[in-house]
């Protein structure tokens, strides 16, 4: 009856969101009057669970699944969920597990819902709120199928530690060839940089900043936060920064902690995607510009002046609380 | 080359979202509707395979008569034919299961969803369709080549790509970078006219029961109004930042 997660581990830890993740479900587990099992593939040390909540690990330890593939992590997920008799599992929201998710749904003909923002709003309905509409919104869906997939929002539910340590136990899942159809050729990973799907603190650059030139400003002050730096839509389009920094609608979706928004006017297509950012801080040099409508703390004024000056700031600050 | 391209009907980015029944419905008054943007994406990289190597391209909509504007934009972008699937959709998995009985009826070797559609974000059908078909499938796809019967696929991962390969038949769950913004089509007046006499075959569904359901919808609260620091007092903001908002 177990309560199920999968927690993803990489470069020798667990990743923040399944700490998370395990924060949550062993909430969602108390409420069901049941325990919280976890699941890992090829994780090295798995004590750390315990200290969120995890009351038993299913260790999967098997060389074909080296590297992520979809299906066959589907298939761990399953196997585990039937193992332990889950009527509930829970998955983080990284680019990965809501790749897994729809399948492991399928495979356990059960209800998902993506999204996932808050515990439930009742266990008998099964019901959650979930983000919609570009975190316009609020969805309460009620799942109504026996067994239920649920995929937790980043940065919705923070960390909880717990007393405790988990029991473990090696787990052999069966896969079968037709698992193993999608071949990864390489990989391109931007090394020693934050990404926005991992970053707390997001600093993003507008048009207001005139040119690609001017990013050192952007950079040094993501440096001093631990931050990702990110842009709006014209910024990339221009080519003054990759694509892949590019966030709102039609770019990625930030749930950062903290989303400091610099030089850029705040159009309803660029706030679509940082909803879901907690705190948001906006510099510009024009107090009629949009942000500050959606802003909680803003600065008029001109970020050429001011960002250089905030950085050198945060670094006495950083200096000096740590 | 056959090839499906699935395509939600959404309302405009730039919509206002209200409710209304008591909240349990998305209020559709004045709100524009258009093809799901990761949809579109999609839809675009299908005419271009149709132009340069051959394919035919259909798109199929899940959803009642309202959504046929959406659909004949489609065909005007330059899908070959079109479907409509009788049903309103009430959660990705029964949408999932129409989509599945389509696909088997056609045979089709490339079925090209978005990743995710812009309303209720689920997530959930390209990934539910290829299991319920045993199609091979890549999600979060930001590049497509097809040669023969392999292909070889771009999908994003946190903090970067990867290259893939698989061979058909295949699901796509799409987004931007499977074709760039810039390369997104407008349907030009012949397109338009040509669009009219294009088939738009419209199916009865087959019974699949929701296994979710929308209950209710919620407005964010309102927001407290931006507090202002002056540009000559950043020690203020740090000190927020810390003490009040505890983000740093
Ligand atoms: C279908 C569609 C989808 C879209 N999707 C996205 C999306 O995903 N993401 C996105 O970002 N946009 C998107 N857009 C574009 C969006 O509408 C805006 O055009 C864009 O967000 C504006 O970017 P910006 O704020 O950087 O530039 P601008 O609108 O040019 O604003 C620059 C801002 O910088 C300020 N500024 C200038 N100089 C200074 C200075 N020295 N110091 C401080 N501030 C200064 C100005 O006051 C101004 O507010 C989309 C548009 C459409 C039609």
């Amino acid at each position: 009856m177990s309560v199920l997660i999968y927690t993803e581990f990489a470069e020798g830890k667990f990743k923040k969101v399944a700490l998370e993740l395990a924060s949550y479900a062993k909430k969602v587990a108390e409420s069901l009057g049941t325990t919280l099992t976890a699941v890992t593939v090829n994780a090295g040390d798995v004590s750390e669970l315990g200290k969120y909540g995890v009351d038993k690990v299913l260790k999967v330890t098997d060389s074909k699944l080296d590297k992520f593939n979809a299906k066959a992590y589907a298939d761990v997920v399953k196997q585990a969920a039937q193992k332990e008799g889950s009527k509930v599992v829970v998955l983080s929201s990284t680019t990965d597990s809501l790749y897994l998710a729809p399948i492991v749904a399928v495979g356990l003909d059960a209800g998902y819902a993506s999204n996932v923002v808050a515990l439930p709003v009742s266990t008998s309905p099964f019901q959650v709120k979930r983000n919609a509409f570009s975190s316009k919104g609020f969805n309460v869906t009620e799942l109504t199928s026996d067994v239920k997939v649920l995929a937790l929002a980043k940065n919705s539910f923070g960390l909880a530690e717990a007393s405790g340590a988990a029991a473990t136990e090696d787990f052999a899942v069966t896969l079968n060839d037709a698992d193993f159809n999608i071949h990864i050729q390489n990989q391109e990973k931007a090394s020693g940089k934050v990404s926005i799907a991992d970053a707390e603190i997001v600093v993003s650059g507008g048009r207001g900043l005139k040119g690609p030139e001017n990013w050192g400003m952007i950079e040094e002050l993501a440096g001093v936060l631990g931050a990702a730096t990110a842009c709006s839509k014209p910024v990339s389009d221009l080519d003054w920064r990759p694509h892949s920094e590019h966030v709102g609608q039609t770019g990625k979706p930030v749930a950062s902690n903290l989303y400091i928004a610099v030089g850029i006017s705040g159009a309803i297509q660029h706030i679509a995607g940082i909803n879901a950012s907690k705190v948001k801080v906006v510099i510009n040099s024009d107090p009629e510009a949009p942000f500050f409508k959606v802003a909680d703390y803003g600065i008029v004024g001109d970020a050429f002046q001011i960002v250089p000056e905030l950085t050198k700031k945060l670094k006495e600050f950083k200096a000096n609380n740590n | 080359m056959k090839i499906l391209v699935c395509i939600s009907h959404v309302p405009d980015t730039t919509a206002k979202i209200n409710f209304t029944n008591g909240d349990t419905e998305f209020d559709t008054n004045g709100v524009q509707f258009v093809i799901n943007p990761n949809d579109e994406f999609g839809l675009t990289r299908a005419i271009w395979f149709k132009e340069k190597q051959g394919a035919h391209v259909t798109v199929v909509n899940v959803g009642g008569a309202e959504t046929e504007a959406t659909i004949r934009k489609a065909l005007a972008i330059g899908a070959d034919e079109a479907i409509r699937v009788n049903a309103v959709p009430t959660d990705g998995f029964a949408v999932a299961k129409q989509l599945a009985e389509v696909v088997k009826a056609g045979s089709y070797d490339v079925v090209i969803c978005g990743k995710e559609s812009l309303d209720y974000n689920g997530g959930m059908v390209p990934g539910m369709l290829a299991s319920m078909l045993g199609y091979n499938f890549v999600n979060s796809c930001v590049g497509v080549e097809v040669e023969g019967s392999n292909a070889t696929l771009i999908r994003e991962i946190d903090g970067g790509k990867e290259t893939l390969t698989t061979n058909l038949p295949l699901v796509i769950g799409g987004q931007k970078g499977i074709v760039e913004e810039k390369d997104l089509r407008i349907p030009n007046m012949r397109g338009i006219m040509t669009a009219r006499t294009k088939a738009l075959n419209v199916m009865e569904p087959v019974a699949a029961d929701a296994k979710t359901k929308a209950v209710k919808f919620e407005k964010p609260a309102p927001k407290s109004a931006v507090k202002l620091i002056s540009p000559d007092n950043l020690d203020e903001l740090i000190n927020l930042l810390h003490n009040e908002a505890k983000v740093i």
